[in-house]
């Protein structure tokens, strides 16, 4: 089972809920930080590195001796990464995504490609908890590639806990779209609400069960609420605004472990983010 | 032989853009004729990243020998050098100053970019 955990507003606890959820199960469980322009899991995971590998793309080179300069490559990307302005094409890697386009419609068989270095995923264990922290090379403007990078990953039948990016654009819509549940953290103030209003709409285009957890909940006002009931959208867990579990993450630690009283309610929290998985498989076992 | 100027407005007095990638319209001014065409650069205005690149290729396109502009950054440049188009920088208020100062040979060839991108 594949939990993805979103929001649309940032800072609103997506890492904490990952990672307690993540501990508090007592077996075997993969979290991937798709976060990969500041990932920060591991930070509360403290899990000792055992491997770091390098993510490429794959960004083409142009053979001076047979372009023509037809421009064909340069039409086809959609990114302006290799254009040719009435001379050979001019290649600018940076804005290369990698999909190896040009060098399909080339019609000289002038375009190869090379490796171009756009992070490292880096892989650590923490008791039960392994984790693989996507890292994007300082700028680099890819997450996706590297975001995908980490999905591929993935171990089928694997418990796999996935903590995404803020907001709603590419990297999110990468990260998300593997899950076979999403658990989107707001908080119950007008910025959360509009946000989460925002994360609710591209999870429901993305079609995948979805419920929310509305995390310092005692802040703010019932808005947050309202609307879910409205909505029909199912609140999986309240997280009070308590000051302790604040110093907890403060000082680097993790609710389940510091504050056992918490231990429980991530526990009920996994039962109902399964409840919903099931929900996702049982509509793939009818399309099938 | 074709100039290229970058723009907010659509006419010669209209305040000479500098920005290139993210100019909102350019100006090609004929030097044989005196006429001019404007062209729209909105894809550029809204372009996440390739801005310069898009717009380097529409002052080819439109057969431009020369660039005048506020500022060039690295991958316009690049794709401007590669089609033999020259570069000026100004800080010429319009359109007709930039040329007047091109005219009188006063304004210096950009030999590098002067900016980063996105700036």
């Amino acid at each position: 089972m594949i939990i993805a955990v979103a929001s649309g507003k940032g800072g609103t606890g997506k890492t904490t809920v990952a990672v307690n959820l993540a501990r508090s199960l007592d077996r075997p469980v993969h979290l991937l930080d798709c976060d990969v322009e500041e990932p920060n899991a591991n930070l509360f995971l403290h899990g000792a590195s055992e491997r770091t590998e390098e993510v490429t793309l794959p960004v083409p080179v142009v053979d001076t001796a047979k372009c023509d300069g037809c421009n064909e490559c340069g039409r086809f990307c959609q990114y302006h990464a290799i254009a040719s302005f009435g001379s050979q094409a001019l290649v600018f890697p940076e804005l290369c995504h990698g999909c190896g386009g040009c060098m399909l419609v080339c019609p000289h068989g002038a375009i190869t490609e090379t490796p171009r270095r756009i992070g490292v995923v880096e892989m650590a264990r923490s008791g039960e908890v392994t984790a693989l922290t996507g890292r994007l090379d300082v700028g680099v403007a890819l997450a996706p590639p590297l975001i995908r990078a980490l999905t591929r990953r993935i171990v089928p039948e694997t418990t796999t806990i996935l903590d995404a990016p803020p907001g709603t654009s590419c990297s999110v819509v990468t990260t998300v779209r593997s899950a076979d549940a999403v658990v989107l953290v707001t908080e119950p103030t007008p910025f959360g609400l509009h946000d989460l209003t925002l994360a609710v709409d591209t999870v429901r285009a993305l079609g995948v069960p979805f419920g929310v957890v509305v995390n310092r909940v005692g802040v703010g006002d019932g808005r947050v609420h309202a609307y879910c009931a409205a909505e029909r959208i199912p609140v999986l867990l309240d997280i009070s605004d308590d000051r302790r579990i604040a110093e907890v993450y403060s000082s680097g630690r993790m609710m389940v472990e510091a504050l056992p009283e918490y231990r429980a309610l991530f526990g009920e929290l996994w039962h109902a983010v399964e409840k919903l998985a099931a929900k996702k498989k049982g509509s793939r076992e009818a399309v099938r | 032989m074709k100039i290229a100027c970058t723009t907010t407005g659509n006419d010669l007095q209209a305040p000479l853009d500098p920005r290139f990638g993210r100019a909102q319209k350019l100006i090609i001014f004929d030097t044989d004729t005196n006429a001019f065409s404007v062209i729209d650069n909105a894809g550029g205005v809204s372009a996440a990243q390739g801005a310069g690149i898009q717009a380097a290729e529409a002052v080819v396109r439109a057969g431009a020998v020369a660039l005048i502009s506020g500022h060039i950054g690295p991958k316009a440049f690049r794709a401007l050098r590669a089609s033999n188009v020259k570069m000026y920088t100004t800080d010429a208020p319009t359109v007709a100053e930039a040329l007047a100062r091109y005219k009188a040979g006063s304004l210096v060839e950009a030999k590098s970019a002067d900016v980063n991108g996105h700036w």
